[in-house]
């Protein structure tokens, strides 16, 4: 069971860097603009509901690629309003993805003090 | 003094000599095939200091004092020196020049600096203004990437047309003519932009500029490739290079046979990883001075057209979008300072 | 100019036929492959977590972003991650790792300008563009279902 889960993570997450491959490949998009078209696509496809079946599909497949911080927006505003009403709007998005921006800051913080950046190779 | 002729070029009317050179590298250099010519390679690319800019500055540095050393003379007996560099406000010069004690000229050709500088001393030199003047470039990858691109830590992907800024430096000192090589004409570029925008593909953007000089200085002196030993461009990679040889042809110039550049010199593309070849100030400056120079000294190479060109962009112009003006200085150097033939 | 009939769209065309392609298959296969074993990877964890810690069902994917995070921030600080990425493109991009990448890398090279102005503020130069524009279409979408009485 724990194998064909970590298949269909491997297969989905998988799929979905290709597609960022071909637009890395095809298009003159640079990294940043690929970043940020993944993220407003996951908040388009969570927000009309396609990206909460793939999750239930391929867990971390779908969830770990950025798309999937898009659809963790999305899912957080939708449930903010619930709750608040048009509040959550402003407040839903960033409270879902909290743990995960403030871990990426602060640890970058701890990163830039104890490290240096090396010369590449 | 020199005397412009056709409509570009300035004829030296008393050669100056490149009386002597020196270049540093780094550990990539030192992988490369030209490894065993630099004067000094160092596998720290930090070269002993905490930020990458200062290790730029510490290059510069390092590469005038070893040039000065092997031409056995003191810094005041420079009247003085032309460098420059790629970072922002040329500061990897201003900063390595900084306890030098030689009147500076700060120069902004990007990759073609070298030869802006070496165009610039010659003719002051032929003119008698200066006795001896000193020239300098230098580029570092790490600097230039944190400036143009991106943190080096970043997990980015480069195109194959992307080329890797050598970590080097050059310096030669011109004097007045005493010994092979003398410069004996200079062709100074006009900017050239074909509408490149692609800041990955340099050569691309380069090429038109070595195009139009060296077509410049073919028509104002009579002459075609078959004149020369040897046309060296800077660091037009292999993108560039291909694009030269078509745009050459147009009018009616071949010149495959006799080219070679810089960029495809010091670096082995199928070894290291550079995809389309090396790139920056430093890699045309440290080239001439670690192998051109010493070549011409030894009579392996003796009329040679030098042609670094420069791609005058800024990260700033890159996100708006700008196509890349370039240039393209041009130097002939040869064994005889007299003007006979070419 | 060599010649004064060459238009910047012929040569635009001369330079598109010299210049070589990308290896796309060859890429597109590492982005799957390496893509594909970073989310395999937090699917393992995700089973680690909820299995053998216990963690509860609805912070499972919270714990498996934030473990992520940290080891890609590990691997940037030891010089590894761009090595990994030179290969694998938009395989370590296109995760939550390549995130976390670009806010680690920026913090590290910046640190030079002071841990304000170079560490504080120029974390965000490559990531955050993504929170931005995450959040500014999180609102709008807000907004249309609020318009639509959805929520």
């Amino acid at each position: 069971m724990l194998l064909v889960q970590l298949l269909k993570a491997f297969v989905v997450g998988g799929i979905i860097c290709a597609i960022g491959q071909v637009l890395i490949d095809y298009t003159k998009l640079t990294p940043a603009r690929i970043l940020v078209s993944f993220v407003v696509l996951g908040v388009v496809l969570g927000g009309i509901g396609l990206y909460q079946p793939l999750i239930d599909f391929a867990g971390s497949g779908a969830s770990v690629p950025l798309l999937g911080f898009g659809a963790l927006l999305a899912r957080g505003v939708r449930e903010a309003m619930a709750e608040k009403g048009l509040l959550g709007a402003l407040s839903g998005g960033l409270t879902a993805t909290a743990a995960g921006i403030t871990a990426a800051m602060v640890l970058s913080m701890l990163a830039a003090l104890i490290f240096k950046p090396g010369d590449k190779s | 003094m020199a005397k412009k002729i056709g409509k570009y070029t300035l004829r030296m009317n008393n050669p100056p000599s490149v009386i002597a050179g020196a270049a540093i590298g780094s550990k990539k250099e030192g992988e490369g095939p030209l490894s065993a010519y630099f004067d000094i390679i160092n596998p720290d690319s930090s070269f002993g200091e905490k930020t990458w800019e200062k290790a730029e500055s510490r290059l510069q540095k390092d590469t005038i004092n070893k040039m000065l050393e092997k031409a056995g003379i003191a810094s005041v007996e420079v009247d003085a020196v032309f460098g420059g560099d790629l970072l922002n406000q040329c500061v990897g010069t201003t900063f390595g020049m900084r306890e030098i004690g030689i009147p500076l000229f700060g120069l902004f050709s990007a990759c073609a600096t070298f030869a802006e500088a070496m165009a610039l001393a010659a003719l002051l030199v032929d003119a008698d203004t200066l006795a001896q003047a000193a020239i300098i470039a230098s580029s570092h990858f790490c600097s230039a990437e944190r400036q143009f691109r991106f943190p080096l830590e970043y997990g980015g992907q480069r195109p194959p047309s992307s080329q890797w800024t050598a970590t080097a430096a050059g310096a030669a000192l011109i004097g007045t003519h005493v010994q092979p090589p003398y410069i004996k004409h200079v062709t100074i570029g006009i900017i050239e932009d074909l509408g490149v925008t692609d800041a990955n593909n340099m050569g691309a953007a380069m090429a038109p500029s070595a195009a139009a000089t060296l077509t410049h200085f073919f028509s104002d002196t009579g002459t075609n490739a078959d004149n020369y030993d040897l046309i060296l461009s800077g660091d037009l990679g292999a993108v560039g290079s291909e694009l030269l040889y078509q745009l050459m042809e147009r009018g009616g110039y071949d010149i495959r046979k006799k080219h070679a550049d810089c960029g495809l010199m010091i670096f082995d593309r199928d070894r290291q990883d550079v995809h389309a070849g090396a790139s920056g100030a430093g890699c045309a400056a440290a080239v001439f001075c670690a192998y051109i120079l010493p070549s011409m000294r030894e009579g392996k190479l003796k009329n040679l057209l030098f042609i670094p060109t420069g791609a005058l962009l800024s990260p700033t112009t890159v996100q708006q979008g700008e196509s890349i003006p370039c240039i393209c200085h041009l130097i002939h150097l040869a064994d005889s300072p007299e003007p006979a033939g070419v | 100019m060599p010649s004064p009939t060459l238009k910047n769209k012929d040569y635009d065309y001369m330079v598109k036929k010299a210049t070589p392609n990308t290896k796309s298959a060859k890429n597109i296969s590492a982005a799957f492959l390496v893509g594909g074993a970073i989310c395999a990877l937090g699917e393992l964890m995700g089973y680690l977590y909820r299995e053998k810690v216990g963690l509860p069902e609805d912070i499972v994917p919270t714990a498996v972003s934030i473990t992520l995070v940290g080891l890609s921030i590990l691997l940037t600080a030891l010089n590894v991650y761009d090595n990994l990425a030179k290969f694998a493109g938009a395989g370590t991009l296109v995760p939550i790792t390549g995130f976390a990448n670009a806010m680690s890398s920026a913090a590290l090279e910046f640190k030079s300008e002071g841990l304000v102005l170079g560490v504080g503020a120029k974390m965000f130069i490559i990531a955050g563009p993504v929170i931005v524009y995450g959040v500014v279409a999180s609102v709008l979408y807000g907004l249309v279902i609020f318009a639509l009485g959805l929520y």
